[in-house]
């Protein structure tokens, strides 16, 4: 129904919401813009000042930004081959009959919940800490000296980390895409002589490559932006090993206080997630009329 | 699948399933156990698992120092608080959008939605010096705007769902009957979709629960909810395997109940409908 | 109280002219029916009535007032919908109720109002029942009953019979017709029926593609269909319409004449045909005769039992006083 009345009702309704969200993106945004081209550090505020570019520049050209470029990329390509790769595994197994899948299905979520402290945490104190986590006991048990999990294969760490939290979602969303497969599709295949290989190959993986699609799509966003699970392990070393693009903006704002150089690094971060989020809006547009 | 399998089938799959969910879910189930183990037992090496002397005196002394309780109250303050807000911006505009749609109508949603695709690192400069300048640092108020700000995408977007699936005929009728906007919103839409808005509210206690960008770097001390808490003890000095497992626990606890029953909800928020 | 008129009013969805300019004036205590077939429009303006759609251009006056602007709460009409729209959560008494106490009428004067309602329409029984416990029929009265509680200016039908089965149906459309013999009020009732017009109304408006075809009593419609397409509309089974030098003999583009007004004879007759399918109800029987000559089959309505099968030959004679005439613009002649 829509009448003039209920037409203006409605956009007075919709205001809040958006006057809120247009701030929200709009002012700290544009500041980070202003900011990225000031020379201001917060420990220093006298010597501030425009200074054009420079930022950019100075943050592209330190030796931290390739090593941040390149172990964002491999965090978030990790952490994503696992999820989906382990996504869709898990999602065949819990979709066969088995006895408990409801209970099975609870226990394989519950990763998701924790907050990512915690979850940090009891990796890192219970697992991988080389005097007493528990890898380092089944180390010892195969007479094996124990690995410096967090300390020698930082990154790796933390890919087996954040793959775990992030796991049931990616399950969670498979399996919601494989149920609602047919089975009448299936068993045609069967009765034409497909093997169960086949079938995968051919039905049910261009079934899901849709639900693919938008797990790999939400899950970049939020490991683009992943920063506590680094701060509480690794803090980003050792050195810059396991420093991400995310990681070295927060380090130069918050622990450096250089607000310039942390700008410009947002800019960019803004830039990567902008490019990313473009494919996921086509891919949620098409589905939007639901 | 309507056919029935080997019994011998069922079993090697439930027994692979049961395998791999125990493997997953063993990092919280080993933080619990600890939980109710001395210290010294914790560290005990090689370790032990169900055969130890059960005991609560973690718990206990978690609670009583450290301000816990105090922790524990800002996490749901935050949670509760920002969700709350979101829900009273959010009934409006889901409404609008739901049952006078306009030719922008489905532009205006990918927007909102797009909204929370910012990453946190790249505004949290102005809004760290934003927050200083008005007081906002450590302070509960501070953090229930941002999250209910970052959430509210979300939240719009569920209602939205939630309400299309409200035939538009019924609110027509009340308009009919001599209902105001008010009441028709107030008497005939919301008893209507009470199941949709706790989904909403479930889904979106957890998200700001679990929260832990803004939490950390806008709190210090007064309105540090446990996220940070519990982040504080990333360097080794507290080697309190034992309390910090006391801790956490209870610091998960909720949102591992609220969870295990908001699986559908997760689905239809977090993917915004692109998977059915 | 009900008097409705419509001036000039239209009706454009974007760039599309729904209902081009219409007058219309719908008297108190009027039972007028709107009939078409699927978008014609009836609902549309039934709904520009009501005030869930502005009008693009016009005025729509009630009870003399100038009703254009005004909000659905504030037109005194109230709505019967075609899926009811009852409100889920609430009782039937609460459904019922509800236009009272928008009103803001006391607990006491609410429930005298909805008991006498409940008593017009058998709904005593169900007060405390939600609408998911009910059938199709109890929900449809109740929503009637929601409608008339208010004492309305007007009743306003969406196709309410639509969604019930065909026994159930008739019984309801009787229903109806008594409320609107106790009530007394203006009723404007929308269906795709024709049987239901014709058996209902004081007044069709027949309307194709927004247009007002015919305006008239229920036998108007039936003896003087002003078009084509109204004659064509109007009766069951439909009026034979032919065209060709058969028409052309009577000095028109086109002749109707309806299978009740055709005289059959298996020996003689000014048509002569094949029977080719046979409906035999018992108190009616149809032919629909082919190879007449005069282009489509005809159809023809014979009381009672005729002995005549598939494949015999067989005359017809129409009633020249009952036959219409219509020129190349199809309008009467």
């Amino acid at each position: 129904m829509s009448t003039q009345a209920s037409r203006s009702a409605a956009r007075t309704m919709l205001s809040p919401a958006v006057i809120l969200l247009l701030i929200w993106m709009i002012v700290p945004l544009v500041l980070t813009l202003y900011f990225s081209f000031q020379r201001y550090n917060l420990l220093y505020p006298d010597r501030a000042g425009f200074v054009g570019l420079m930022n950019y520049t100075n943050f592209v050209a330190t030796p931290a930004f390739l090593t941040a470029v390149m172990n964002t990329l491999v965090l978030v390509l990790g952490v994503l081959i696992v999820t989906v790769g382990g996504g869709i595994l898990l999602a065949l197994l819990i979709d066969q009959p088995i006895w408990g899948q409801g209970v099975v299905r609870i226990l394989v979520i519950a990763p998701f919940f924790i907050m990512p402290p915690v979850a940090a945490l009891v990796w890192k104190n219970m697992f991988m800490n080389p005097t007493n986590g528990l890898f380092a006991e089944l180390f010892k048990f195969f007479g094996l000296q124990p690995y410096d999990f967090l300390g020698q294969a930082p990154l790796a760490s933390l890919i087996l980390i954040v793959a775990w939290q992030w796991l049931p979602f990616a399950t969670l969303i498979l399996l919601t895409a494989l149920q609602s497969l047919s089975s009448e599709e299936l068993e045609a295949a069967e009765m034409d002589g497909a093997p169960a290989i086949k079938r995968f190959w051919f039905i049910m993986l261009p079934h899901l490559a849709r639900a693919i699609t938008v797990v790999v799509l939400i899950q970049t966003i939020f490991l683009l932006a992943v920063l506590v699970e680094i701060l509480v392990t690794t803090n980003g070393g050792p050195g810059t090993a396991s420093t991400t693009l995310t990681f070295l903006v927060y380090r130069e704002a918050i622990l450096d206080s250089d607000v310039g150089s942390a700008a410009a690094g947002g800019v960019v971060a803004v830039v990567l997630a902008n490019i990313v989020a473009v494919f996921l809006m086509r891919a949620i547009g098409k589905n939007l009329d639901a | 699948m309507a056919r029935a399998v080997t019994t011998g089938q069922k079993t090697i799959n439930t027994v692979a399933a049961w395998g791999v969910a125990l493997l997953l879910f063993f990092p919280i189930l080993w933080m619990i156990l600890t939980s109710f183990k001395s210290e010294a037992t914790a560290v005990l090496s090689p370790p032990v698992w169900f055969w130890f002397d059960w005991t609560t005196e973690n718990y206990e002394s978690v609670l009583e120092q450290a301000n816990y309780l105090r922790f524990f109250w800002n996490s749901v303050i935050i949670a509760v608080g920002s969700t709350a807000l979101g829900l009273v911006i959010a009934v409006p505009a889901a409404w609008s959008m739901a049952f006078v749609p306009g030719t922008r109508t489905k532009d205006l949603l990918m927007w909102m939605l797009s909204t929370k695709m910012m990453p946190g690192v790249a505004v949290l400069v102005p809004i760290y010096l934003i927050f200083v300048q008005f007081g906002l640092l450590d302070t509960r108020i501070g953090l229930v705007v941002v999250l209910m700000l970052i959430n509210l995408p979300i939240i719009i977007w569920m209602l939205y769902t939630y309400f299309k699936e409200i035939p538009g005929e019924i609110l027509e009728a009340a308009r009919m009957d001599g209902a105001s906007l008010r009441s028709e919103i107030l008497f005939v839409l919301l008893p209507m979709a009470v199941p949709g808005i706790a989904s909403t509210m479930l889904l979106n206690i957890i998200l700001a629960w679990n929260e832990a960008f803004w939490t950390i770097t806008l709190t210090t001390v007064d309105a540090a909810p446990l996220t940070k808490f519990i982040s504080r003890f990333s360097s080794p000095q507290g080697l309190f395997y034992a309390k910090l497992s006391a801790a956490s626990t209870m610091a998960i606890a909720p949102i591992l109940i609220m969870g295990w029953f908001s699986q559908k909800q997760l689905v239809r928020g977090l993917t915004f409908g692109a998977v059915k | 109280m009900g008097q409705i008129t419509l001036s000039q009013v239209t009706k454009r969805f974007g760039e599309v002219s729904v209902i081009p300019p219409l007058d219309l004036r719908i008297e108190e205590g009027e039972f007028v029916v709107f009939v078409g077939p699927s978008g014609c429009g009836k609902s549309t303006l039934l709904r520009l009535i009501a005030g869930l759609e502005d009008v693009s251009d016009g005025k729509i006056s009630i009870d003399g007032k100038d009703a254009t602007g005004v909000p659905p709460a504030k037109r005194g009409l109230a709505m019967v919908f075609q899926s009811y729209a009852l409100y889920p959560h609430m009782s039937v008494r609460k459904n019922i109720a509800f236009p009272l106490r928008m009103a803001g009428l006391s607990q006491a004067e609410q429930d005298k109002k909805v008991n006498a309602a409940a008593a017009v329409l058998n709904l005593t029984a169900y007060m405390d029942r939600r609408p998911g416990q009910l059938s199709g029929g109890q929900r449809q009265r109740v929503a009637i009953g929601r409608a008339i509680v208010r004492e309305p200016a007007a009743l306003l039908f969406d196709e309410p019979l639509s969604n019930l089965d065909a026994a159930l149906r008739v019984n309801m459309r009787l229903e109806i017709s008594e409320l609107h013999n106790s009530l007394k009020t203006t009723m404007i009732y929308v269906t795709h029926d024709q049987v239901e017009a014709m058996t209902m109304a004081d007044k069709i408006v027949v309307l194709q593609a927004g247009n007002i075809e015919q305006v008239g009593s229920p036998l108007d419609l039936y003896h003087s269909p002003r078009n084509v397409f109204v004659a064509g509309f109007i009766g069951s089974p439909k009026m034979n319409l032919i065209t060709g030098p058969e028409a052309a003999k009577h000095d028109a583009t086109t002749i109707g004449i309806r299978p009740e007004h055709i005289g059959i004879s298996a020996a003689d007759g000014l048509w002569r045909g094949t029977v080719g399918v046979s409906e035999h109800l018992g108190s009616d029987t149809f032919f629909r005769v082919n190879d007449t000559g005069l282009g489509d089959m005809i159809t023809v309505r014979a009381g009672g039992e005729v002995a005549l099968h598939h494949g015999d030959a067989i005359y017809l004679t129409p009633d020249m006083t009952k036959l219409h005439r219509f020129d190349e613009a199809g309008l009467r002649v």
